[in-house]
């Protein structure tokens, strides 16, 4: 590999036509996928899709958020926008996941939770923040990989993981390009300016203690080779359930604690003048 | 697109956040004169609406506080010992111009960041409590708000107290890019284990409760308490409009309409507030709690 693309000229890769989706990658990762439907409490979203399947003979939960590949495919699955009954059916499927003590694979593409009426009726905000909370002491391993768009909150209610790694091309950001420029510039065509003063590339977020793992694609992109792509999404799942099943060994609360530490990290701040002592006694000051 | 135009929303519907907003200039009376009410839109003087504690006289509207004013009608007067004063946000993506802009707010607005954190009692309860505040970058959740709240809830966890968060804000710190982001899961995190070890977490949800934080700790209570008509949402309300293609009710994403959908326990007033707080405190308390009270 040579010098790294720009963040904007990788928006254009991942936006190719051709780019595979999670819906091209499931049959070539996993054997056996049965797909569940279903959040138990409301219906069904297309825009997420979750079942059990078997990977290399290990019994694994996958679940993944779906971009359509025509515009058919985009109307049932809401461009990838998942409701709160997409994640809810993402959680009860983590927690079926931990009764069998099978490890839970995420793969996210979205670029972002819908913003709409009926979710905000539902619960958008309660549904991603119970997500984060319930991922985070889940009690089975769990990896996230990012296969295009991470695009904010409705990201990160799946990609609360042991492992998060990024497939090359793709971003993940705390708010999509477009909105970026909108919001502080006033002017959403600086889109692609944005992308590239924003940190969002997969070797940005390793940098920033985000990504733990870039997962290389096809020359070009992906949407050249397919099942090359495949192919190395499946080594980084081999080897990563060898690590965690490794640390899950040394207990369950060790993992646990290990997945909490890994956001628990990220932060830029300053504490002046020292701060390393406990709060009560040192820092706590009346301001009234 | 989630969270497009979130920060130009909420100042639109609050009507307070630019100086220089065009509708205000065609009235006689000096704008700063006048408080302007986002929900029923009536126009009260601001001395009127200041001496009923910042609530809009016509429709009950609970506007917004500062995080000292927070505290005052809070904690038991004296009471409240802060953490981490002295942190301060660098600038995680290198963004242009944030370290200025965060140093204006700070001689500003006299805060180190958009929360403040820290011991408190109320009616002699002892509690942590949890305070944002708007007027610093619209409350967004950056490093700072994101590692003080954490530590906030670890603390109250580690000592068995309860915690108490007055939740508002914007949504993302956007100048902090990904590690922004990544602040709902710290605070998340922090939430799971006090759960885990049995601790009371209020969330108190104020005006306005947006974005990141409504999908992240402000959203995961044992109990959700709101303040009337504030605003409480996920996604802005112009991106839905827009992608809707029509106008949304003015009591869409109101705490009444949080309540309809089942995602908020109780609306209480300002002025019910301390009582209302020490009760749920008094009766969540466990004897191990009791042992935790230093004398002062
Ligand atoms: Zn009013």
């Amino acid at each position: 590999m040579s010098e790294p693309l720009s963040a904007s000229v990788r928006l254009d890769i991942i936006r190719h036509k051709g780019r595979p989706t999670a819906l091209d990658y499931i049959p070539m990762i996993f054997d056996e996928f049965f797909e569940m439907h279903g959040d138990r409490l409301y219906g069904d979203d297309r825009a997420i899709i979750g079942g059990v399947a078997s990977f290399k003979g290990t019994p694994v939960t996958v679940i993944a958020e779906v971009k359509g590949r025509d515009l058919e495919e985009n109307q049932k699955c809401n461009f990838g926008m998942p409701h709160p009954e997409g994640y809810r059916k993402a959680l009860r499927l983590a927690h079926q996941a931990e009764k069998f003590h099978r490890p839970v694979i995420c793969l996210v593409d979205t670029p972002g939770a819908y913003p709409g009426v009926e979710a905000e009726k539902r619960g958008q905000g309660e549904a991603i923040a119970r997500n984060i909370m319930e991922f985070m002491t889940l009690k089975t391993p769990v990896i996230s990989i990012i296969l295009g768009e991470g695009g904010s909150g409705g990201a990160l209610a799946l990609a609360v993981c042991d492992e998060l790694a990024m497939l090359e091309n793709s971003l993940y950001s705390v708010i999509s390009p477009k909105g970026f420029a909108s919001i502080l510039w006033k002017d959403a065509s600086r889109e692609r300016e944005a992308c590239d003063i924003m940190k969002i590339t997969a070797e940005d977020l390793v940098r920033l203690n985000v990504c733990d793992r870039i997962i290389p694609e096809a020359d070009g992109g992906a949407h050249n080779d397919p099942n090359q792509t495949a192919d190395n999404i499946s080594a980084f799942i081999s080897e990563s359930l060898q690590n965690l099943q490794i640390k899950f060994q040394k207990g369950l609360d060790e993992m646990i604690n290990s997945r909490y530490n890994k956001f628990r990290v990220v932060g830029d701040f300053d504490e002046f003048p020292h701060s390393d002592t406990q709060p009560e006694e040192t820092k706590a000051e009346n301001i009234q | 697109m989630q969270f497009d135009e979130f920060f130009s929303v909420v100042r639109e519907r609050l009507g307070s956040d630019k100086g220089d907003d065009s509708s205000k200039k065609k009235t006689d009376i000096p704008a700063g004169l006048l408080f302007k009410c986002p929900r029923c839109r009536s126009v009260t003087f601001i001395e009127e609406f200041t001496r009923n504690g910042k609530v809009c006289p016509s429709c009950n509207y609970h506007s917004r506080l500062s995080a000292r004013e927070r505290l005052k009608i809070t904690a038991d007067d004296g009471s409240f010992r802060e953490f981490d004063r002295k942190m301060i946000s660098k600038n995680p993506i290198d963004f242009p111009g944030y370290d200025k802009k965060q140093q204006e707010l700070r001689e500003k607005t006299g805060l180190n960041d958009a929360v403040l954190t820290g011991r408190a009692k109320i009616h002699g309860e002892d509690l942590v409590l949890i305070v944002m505040d708007s007027n610093y970058m619209m409350a967004s959740m950056g490093s700072v708000v994101g590692e003080r709240i954490t530590r906030a809830i670890e603390y109250a966890t580690e000592k068995k107290l309860p915690v108490v968060a007055f939740t508002a804000s914007g949504g993302a710190r956007m100048q902090e890019g990904i590690v922004s982001l990544m602040q709902m899961a710290k605070t998340s995190g922090a939430v799971a284990r006090h759960n885990e070890a049995g601790g009371l977490y209020i969330s108190v949800m104020t005006d306005p409760t947006t974005g990141g934080v409504t999908a992240s700790f402000a959203s995961l209570g044992d109990i959700i308490i709101a303040e009337p008509k504030v605003l409480i949402g996920f996604a802005g309300r112009r991106v839905i409009e827009g992608t809707i293609k029509q106008k949304l009710p003015d009591d869409f994403q109101s705490a009444e309409f949080m309540l309809e959908n089942g995602f908020v326990d109780m609306i209480v007033e300002r002025t019910k507030m301390r009582r209302v707080l020490a009760h749920l405190i008094r009766l969540h308390r466990m004897p191990e709690i009791k042992e935790g009270d230093d004398n002062e």
